[in-house]
């Protein structure tokens, strides 16, 4: 597996971290501020996990005065749900089968 | 995202078996030999066959043998058919045995789309824990 699955796993694996990017992708863009306000964890905690978040890809800031406004980016998923990486690592699982049935057969 | 919704994509996987293609070529099209190393299934090595291919998560594959050139290759569709059209596969399978030294390599191209992008946007907008179950289902099937 290449190594951006990996990253967006780590990242999402934190539960506040996720619950952050599961918000900003129910409720679009929202500030710092108001990240805050409900997620039980202080300001710089949820910048701190923004920072994460942008880190991976998953969301994007955009400033607006003394205001950072950000927002969820659900395209940074698509290395999770591209068939075709799900697809070769079936077939290397298959081919092993394969290679075990080929060697039983020898008789 | 409409590029996305047509777009073909394709694996290539390559490995070498110390078998001689003979021998690869029966793992490949006898029906209880499939079974071992794939799924279950009702093949035939005859061209227009249609057959299907049964997972163990219960998901079942429409295939029908598109070509075959005795322990050389063999080519099939592999298409999974979902009212969800996140979950929709059409594809080719294409199997090529070559001799080398007293093995075989094999390559196996699966070519086809999944016109999926647009379904799997709307579920992380929609709230991605619902959406992440679907891609652990995604997942398992690949099992």
């Amino acid at each position: 597996m290449s190594t951006a699955p990996d990253v967006l796993f780590r990242t999402l694996a934190d539960p506040t971290r996720r619950a952050i990017f599961e918000r900003l992708c129910r409720e679009g863009e929202q500030t710092v501020g108001a990240l805050t306000v409900q997620s039980g964890v202080s300001q710089p905690a949820v910048s701190k996990h923004l920072g994460a978040l942008k880190q991976a890809g998953l969301v994007r800031d955009r400033h607006e005065g003394r205001q950072t406004h950000y927002s969820a980016q659900p395209g940074a998923l698509n290395p999770l749900i591209d068939w075709t990486s799900q697809m070769a690592g079936f077939w290397q699982n298959r081919l092993d089968a394969l290679d075990d049935l080929l060697k039983r057969m020898d008789q | 995202m409409n590029e996305a919704a047509t777009e073909t994509r394709s694996v290539v996987i390559e490995r070498e078996f110390a078998y001689p293609p003979e021998r690869l070529w029966r793992a490949l099209t006898q029906p209880h030999l499939i079974e071992e190393w794939l799924m279950k299934n009702d093949f035939k090595p005859t061209v227009g066959h249609r057959f299907n291919l049964r997972g163990e998560w219960g998901g079942v594959l429409d295939c029908e043998v598109l070509a075959i050139e005795p322990q050389r290759s063999l080519a099939y569709t592999w298409n999974f058919t979902h009212e969800d059209e996140a979950y929709d596969l059409k594809s080719v399978v294409t199997f090529t045995l070559t001799p080398q030294g007293a093995g075989t390599h094999l390559r196996v191209e699966q070519a086809g789309f999944r016109p999926s992008q647009k379904q799997a946007y709307g579920g992380a907008h929609a709230g991605w824990k619902q959406f992440f179950t679907k891609l652990d289902e995604l997942l398992a099937r690949a099992e």
